[in-house]
């Protein structure tokens, strides 16, 4: 399919290249492993192939048709209407990674206002143009502050509140030879300042989580003073909807932070593609990994905008860059662009405060069930760990035969906690969802 | 023509979307855990929609017209995909969901995974990387968990021919190898003395994009092969260039122990101006208990009566994940919505044209620039951007008067073996009129770089912006836009 030539094009062509059939263009090929028939269903056309794939997704149960209580990393919200109509201009989706400023300020523009607007609120000064995703983000930090050393200092401290998922990814991407990671193990209960006696002038990087996996928000100031006396870098990674209410990394001094974009406007999509937010001091943007975009004027005294500090790259340093990024996010940026453009410094505090006190009132009720309880009496936003009285398990599996999506079953990662369970309460969570859940949970505990 | 930014545009009090009302009672923040200001713009949504719009138009994409970003594979996005993609059942399903009610999209993956081994001639594929470099940094952390499971930890050299891209080296570094370059022969084939001189038993692996970034098949493919293999190393193909090799022959079948694939170029996913692309990694049968942590497997096959039960599987001695959840899945049903409606014989043909369509724009213009390696390519070529009787004329001028007669420029200045590089790739779907047209132009080009080389050096004259001061850029690094004056 989508292959032009008639049969006098493909004459003539071959005609002009000096070859007599298109087997011909294949002639410095080993002949034995040429041509092979691939075992492949049969080519179908577009509206067969739409029919069938309507037929494949439809055997998915969605979150349009359940209720969905689950986070744990990627969350279910509404996302604005006009979010996709921009997304799927041909203009922007067709490009490729502007190399050529010339004819693709659109995109320039779009990743510039986008690293304006992790900026804004993040409270950092500045961010690149993405990583793969808040996995990737959190590998790439701890990648960067060992450049940051030269690779002199080899520690890296590592949250017991960071999702389970980044501390997996961090262990694929960091080669253990000769480095230390600490932290990780202490008791899932311990709170920043179990960390300060980790700290030492090996330490290259912390890395925490805010609001953490477990839905806890600690204020991270104290931890970062104490990291700063021997030099130590601090990594927040941050769940970006909250920072429409919470205080953010750059009020605690933070170095780098990192976060997940996909609450930003992207749908869940079965995990990906989502979006790597990556954004630090204005001191470390040598180090960062990943493309950056820059002001600058064209010949004729306009403003426009360029892929800038670019001697960091693969492209240009090859083994010795800072990171091996080359294809990133590109497209996820503009949606979050137009999702923070659209709703506003209003509409993002607005979000965050309904996902914030919806969560507060599924706590509330849940834990007036005899036998479910909070885990934690720290704060937090819209996620939150409860105790129950039965397994896990076995409450998601009463819920889904009621169209619920539960929450997290915790022992799928600490098997230890059986009982446990995050629960994620989103703007898309009504009062009446809630009210359901909780019933449900009373039947299931009796 | 500039447009403002959405910081400048921004009005105080203005409102481009609100959500309903609150159902439940306002619980209290701890004051100190509240932000203080939120400097962000407040437009109307048609203020939003009209500022990307606008910029959107100052923008060039495969939808406008004819870019052929060598190594890029900038072929048409077929628009069915992004439908496909965008299936209710598709979009709304939370990666965590218990299995049992995915069990389409799981179904889906698995085939993708079956269809791409078939393809390339490799055992096993996973779909986690997010795009090719991820997928080379895949790949070598699987060469470096192989060698160290074999007890074989001397193994950290990794060969890298002249000729790769700059994630090659960037990802063997990144997997903790150290590198070495294997220069290019005459004719642009890996230089087998060298590399005979560099397989010892400290040889990790190679990496090797074939056909290259030259846009040839090596000749000596086998033998570069079986010198890895006989050192004990391994073979990692990058498969940017698969695009070449559809149903004309499997990297699989001739030895190769890793591939990556870029759904984003071969299988027709859109580029989305920088991405998210795909990165898809497959390995030959020794390689499979070490694939990123998890695939999709078939749980239970399937009866008459029952469909199989699709699942996730750690695999035995895996490197681990290599980001969150199972990969980019909204570019796998584009890719697999491409494979369906191409088949065998679909998939064949692309290549068969996109190498048609590459030479012929390498017959076309041979007499106007030179091409340093001027055999019958494949899905692309590389020729100069620069004459000796046109001394102050460069490739970065050529690329951008070619955006004064509406077409994307070539890459350029990779690969770096060639000097002022001009990489082209047509890919398959362009037809002969613009094949002719973009022809006609570069021929044009070549005659004014000699007549008028004035008009090359200030180009381009027709596009938004003029040329940007790069240099300014780097020195100002301003990197955001002027936050307003926040009041609360
Ligand atoms: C030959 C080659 N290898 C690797 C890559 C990297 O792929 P990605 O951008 O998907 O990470 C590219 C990308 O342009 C390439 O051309």
């Amino acid at each position: 399919m989508y292959i032009p030539h008639t049969d006098a094009d493909r004459e003539e062509m071959l005609k002009t290249i000096g070859v007599k059939s298109l087997e011909d263009l294949f002639g410095s090929l080993p002949k034995e492993h040429l041509f092979r028939h691939l075992n492949l269903p049969p080519a179908i056309t577009e509206m067969e192939a739409f029919n069938e794939l309507k037929y494949i997704a439809s055997v998915n149960e969605t979150t349009e048709n359940l209720t969905c209580f689950l986070g744990a990393g990627a969350y279910n919200h509404y996302i604005p209407a006009a979010v996709d109509q921009i997304l799927r201009r041909g203009e922007f989706y067709t490009a490729y990674t502007p190399y050529q400023p010339e004819i693709s300020q659109g995109t320039l523009q779009a990743i510039f206002e986008y690293q304006s607007l992790i900026s804004a609120i993040t409270g950092m000064d500045v961010s690149n143009a993405s990583h793969y995703d808040g996995a990737t983000a959190v590998a790439e930090a701890v990648n960067m502050a060992y450049h940051q050393f030269r690779g002199k200092r080899k520690k890296f401290i590592l949250s017991p509140g960071l999702n389970p998922q980044y501390l997996e990814t961090v262990h694929t991407y960091i080669p253990i030879d000769g480095n230390q990671f600490l932290g990780e193990d202490l008791p899932l209960s311990s709170p920043p300042s179990a960390l300060y006696d980790l700290i030492d002038e090996e330490t290259a990087l912390i890395v925490v989580q805010y609001p953490d996996f477990f839905g806890r928000i600690y204020d991270y100031t104290q931890l970062i003073r104490k990291a700063h006396d021997t030099k130590t870098l601090v990594a927040i990674h941050v769940n970006p909807l909250s920072l429409g209410i919470l205080k953010t990394p750059g009020a605690m001094d933070a170095d780098i932070v990192t976060a997940e974009g996909q609450p930003l406007g992207i749908p869940l999509a079965f995990g990906g593609p989502y979006l790597g937010i990556f954004a630090s001091k204005k001191e470390y943007v040598r180090k960062m990994a990943g493309r950056i975009v820059g002001e600058t004027r064209d010949n004729k005294g306009n403003r426009g905008y360029v892929l800038t500090l670019s001697t960091r790259e693969q492209h240009i340093r090859r083994e010795k860059a800072t990171s091996n990024i080359c294809s990133n996010q590109g497209l996820m940026t503009l949606a979050v662009a137009v999702y923070l453009s659209l709703l506003g410094k209003q509409g993002l505090r607005q979000v965050a405060t309904l996902n914030y006190d919806k969560a507060h009132y599924a706590a509330d009720a849940i834990t007036s069930i005899p036998g479910f309880e909070l885990v934690f009496d720290t704060p937090f936003f819209n996620e939150f760990t409860i105790k129950c009285p039965v397994s896990a398990k076995k409450i998601n599996e009463y819920l889904l035969d009621n169209d619920i999506i539960g929450g997290l079953d915790l022992s799928e990662y600490y098997p230890a906690l059986k009982n446990q369970m995050l629960i994620a309460v989103t703007e898309m969570i009504s009062r009446d969802d809630i009210d359901a859940l909780v019933d449900l949970l009373s039947e299931v505990a009796k | 023509m500039t447009e403002p930014t959405i910081f400048e545009l921004s009005s105080s009090g203005r409102k481009g979307f609100e959500f309903p009302k609150s159902d439940v009672p306002k619980a209290e923040l701890p004051k100190n855990l509240l932000r203080e200001n939120l400097p962000i713009p407040e437009l109307s949504e048609m203020d939003v929609i009209r500022h990307f719009t606008k910029i959107s138009q100052l923008n060039y994409g495969v939808d406008i017209g004819f870019y052929p970003l060598g190594s890029c594979t900038m072929k048409y996005n077929p628009k069915i995909n992004e439908e496909t993609c965008r299936l209710p059942g598709f979009l709304y399903l939370h990666p965590l969901q218990p299995i049992a009610t995915v069990q389409g999209a799981l179904g889906l993956m698995y085939e993708l995974q079956e269809w791409l081994a078939e393809i390339s001639g490799m055992s096993a594929v996973s779909l986690q990387p997010a795009a090719g470099a991820h997928g080379e940094l895949t790949g070598g952390l699987i060469i470096h968990a192989y060698h160290q499971a074999r007890n074989d930890k001397k193994r950290t050299k990794m060969l890298i021919p002249d000729s790769a891209h700059g994630t090659n080296p960037a990802s063997s570094a990144m997997s903790g190898m150290h590198i070495v370059q294997i220069p290019s022969d005459h004719r642009g084939n890996v230089d087998l003395n060298v590399l005979k001189a560099e397989a010892d038993d400290t040889l990790a692996g190679l990496m090797l994009t074939n056909p290259n970034t030259l846009g040839l098949f090596d000749e000596h493919l086998k033998e570069i092969i079986e010198i890895v293999h006989n050192a004990g190393g391994l073979v990692y193909g990058d498969g940017a260039n698969l695009n070449a090799l559809l149903g004309i022959s499997r990297p699989g079948d001739f030895g190769t122990d890793i591939l990556h694939f870029n759904l984003h170029k071969t299988f027709s996913t859109p580029h989305g101006g920088g991405g998210p692309g795909s990165g898809p990694v497959g390995v030959a049968k020794h390689l499979v208990d070490f694939l990123p942590n998890p695939i999709v497997t078939k749980i239970e096959e399937g009866t008459n009566d029952n469909p199989p039960l699709y699942g996730f599987l750690k695999p035995a001695k895996t490197i681990g994940r290599v980001k969150s959840f199972h990969g980019h899945f909204g570019v796998i049903v584009r890719a697999f919505t491409y494979i369906m409606m191409n088949g065998d014989e679909g998939l064949r043909e692309i290549s068969e044209h996109a190498v048609l369509n590459a030479n012929y724009i390498q017959a076309r213009i041979r007499d106007s620039y030179t091409v340093p390696y001027d055999r019958i390519c494949m899905h692309e070529f590389v020729a100069e951007g620069r004459w000796q009787d046109a001394p102050e004329v460069h490739a970065l001028d050529v690329a951008k008067r070619l955006m004064d007669y509406g077409f994307h420029p070539p890459t350029n200045y990779f690969p770096l073996i060639v000097h002022e590089a001009l990489m082209i790739e047509p890919t398959e779907t362009e037809n002969k009129e613009t094949l002719d047209a973009f022809s006609d132009a570069l021929i044009k080009i070549a005659k004014e770089a000699h007549e008028n080389p004035e008009i090359l050096k200030s180009a381009p004259h027709s596009t938004p912006v003029g040329r940007l001061d790069e240099v300014r850029a780097a020195r100002d690094m301003i990197l955001t836009c002027t936050f307003p004056e926040v009041s609360e």
